[in-house]
């Protein structure tokens, strides 16, 4: 994700001399080709976040289009106060990027864990959340966040999250897509554990489970439609984040169903729960260990399906 | 340039009647931190040194003026209506219902404000943004920030300043509002700044330190920035000035006089009952 969205600002920066590049000192190499070929539009700040997104904030308000990029919660929470007051506020067309969010970071531990991001990013008046599963996700959804004229937060992981995009692939803000049909469950995620959950879902099929699985890359504004029809056909949702259950996608979700009539659907958030991430070890080691295993997932889902009929 | 200092006093005098108008119609007010930058608003605004046009105040190439201590909104309010941007009639309506004059300036707003100000530490990294826009759209126009000295306590203030001088944002000007009062007592007591100067001159900047409430040395200080780096003028100021018993007294941060007192104002800032309550 983070080298298709450093080539997607490459390619706009091409196009339009507004789009800049800001970085706090973060992306040695991988933005080697953008600092070369357009110096101008690149911009180290340093290390200090919080300077990097009130100037964002000033850059646009001259017309420039920043996007401004470092560790997921670093650009969150470091600079929270300049979000909320030097962009949000302000209506500024400011484009916030974080890398390595949720557990990414595995063995760095929780202080480069993004996982209350989503929740404070949601709270703040204006803005959007973009939180792709896949390299040409994160591609697409950087070309439509310089085309949306305010804030928009897009929460990166890493490299080599594998693809289920063909080429071409265009977001669109506001929309869920169903990459899975099935009338029994649905799960609502978004990141990459999308993968994880469309292996659960194969893995149900296997028990004659018929699992949805929507991937919800927009956060705010959130697909309402799709998540009250797969509340009214599938009478159960299961929503699965690499994020604090507390704020983020599953709240959202839930906001959506008791608000529209669906409270009577059965549903269950999966995330990290209230504590801060625990251990250290490969990627897929942590979010097991965090209670987002693959089996845990799986398991839960059978429970529900089996209390719903 | 020529500048006609004494119009420019009478000027900085309204000011101070308009701002105390304002504080006591609305029944409270950030009266001393006001008085504080009244002539430095003078000067920046009424001297021809901002280049802009209330007639036009989204003109892309036009100099910007952020006032990062917001809580001193009424002195900025002041001068707006001076420079054309307010009708003086609106500046009564400071603070109350249906107005678009609040505590703190609101830039989706009010016209000529550049920037929604308010927590303190904001206004110069906004700034930085503007300046290097200018630099990188090859444009002259110049920004203007005024800062307090207690709020130079904010680690952003450094960050920024950091940043401006590597940039070489030589189209930057601040302007520190050095009155030595912070809400609670001064600076000294609290956290110290002194040595305030060699501070920013040891981050790269351009210094130069004059009386704050003399035009005509603000003024020359804010005279074409010849050099690369950009530049701050540490305005040696007097907080409350213009009112003799809240000149440099801390409690007068935020609060409103006695009838006692109000005898006191009303004869300090020549100006008569009529004018205080008069609509």
């Amino acid at each position: 994700m983070r080298n298709a969205y450093i080539k997607a600002v490459y390619d706009m920066a091409g196009i339009d001399r507004n789009v800049l590049a800001l970085v706090a000192d973060n992306g040695a190499i991988v933005f080697d080709d953008f600092r070369r070929d357009y110096p101008e539009q690149f911009i180290n700040f340093g290390i200090s976040e919080a300077n990097m997104v009130s100037a964002a904030a000033g850059l646009a308000s001259c017309g420039k289009i920043p996007f401004a990029y470092t560790i997921a919660g670093f650009i969150t929470m470091r600079s929270y106060e300049q979000v909320r007051n030097d962009v949000c506020l302000q209506r500024q067309n400011v484009k916030l990027v974080g890398v390595g969010a949720g557990m990414r970071y595995s063995s760095l531990g929780p202080t480069h864990h993004a996982t209350e991001d989503i929740a404070i990013m949601r709270v703040l008046p204006g803005m959007n959340i973009i939180v792709p599963a896949s390299p040409r996700e994160a591609y697409a959804a950087t070309r439509y966040a310089a085309e949306i004229d305010g804030p928009v937060y897009i929460r990166l992981e890493a490299t080599k999250e594998p693809e289920f995009y063909p080429e071409g692939y265009e977001f669109q803000l506001g929309k869920g897509i169903v990459l899975r049909e099935g009338s029994d469950i649905t799960f609502i995620a978004a990141g990459s554990i999308v993968h994880d959950v469309l292996k659960v879902a194969g893995m149900l099929a296997e028990k004659g489970i018929g699992a949805r699985v929507i991937n919800m890359p927009s956060i705010k504004p959130i697909d309402k439609e799709n998540i009250v029809q797969a509340a009214r056909e599938t009478g159960i949702i299961v929503t699965v984040e690499e994020h604090s259950i507390i704020g983020g996608l599953g709240s959202a979700v839930g906001e959506v169903l008791l608000e529209h009539g669906c409270g009577h659907t059965v549903f269950r958030s999966l995330g990290v729960e209230d504590h801060f991430c625990k251990g250290y070890g490969t990627h897929a080691y942590m979010k097991a260990n965090n209670g987002l295993a693959m089996e845990r997932i799986m398991a839960i889902a059978i429970a529900l399906s089996i209390l719903d009929r | 340039m020529n500048h006609d200092i004494e119009y420019m006093k009478n000027l900085a005098r309204q000011m101070r009647r308009d701002i105390f108008r304002m504080a006591y119609k609305a029944g409270g007010g950030h009266i001393a931190p006001a008085f504080s930058i009244v002539e430095i608003l003078t000067a920046v605004y009424m001297s021809g040194v901002l280049r802009h046009d209330p007639q036009r105040p989204d003109d892309p190439r036009r100099d910007r003026f952020i006032l990062s201590k917001g809580h001193a909104s009424a002195a900025l309010y002041a001068v707006l209506a001076q420079a054309g941007y307010l009708e003086r009639d609106q500046l009564d309506s400071f603070c109350q219902e249906g107005s678009i004059l609040g505590g703190h300036p609101n830039m989706l707003e009010i016209p000529g404000v550049e920037a929604s100000t308010g927590a303190l530490g904001h206004g110069l990294g906004f700034a930085t943004g503007i300046a290097l826009a200018g630099k990188l759209d090859r444009e002259d126009y110049q920004v203007y920030v005024v800062i307090g000295d207690g709020e130079c306590q904010e680690g952003s203030i450094w960050e920024a300043a950091l940043f401006a001088s590597s940039q070489n944002l030589s189209n930057l000007t601040v302007i520190l509002d050095y009155n030595k009062l912070q809400a609670m007592d001064t600076l000294d007591n609290i956290i110290r700044m002194e040595p305030f100067a060699e501070k920013w001159k040891g981050f790269g900047w351009e210094v130069r330190e004059v009386d704050g409430h003399d035009i005509a040395a603000l003024l020359e200080a804010l005279e074409p920035n010849e050099s690369q780096a950009p530049r701050i003028i540490i305005a040696h100021t007097i907080k409350g000035k213009g009112v003799s018993f809240m000149e440099g007294v801390p409690i007068w941060h935020f609060r409103l006089p006695d009838d006692e007192e109000l005898k006191i104002v009303l004869r300090d800032l020549e100006m008569d009952m009529q004018e205080l309550v008069g609509s």
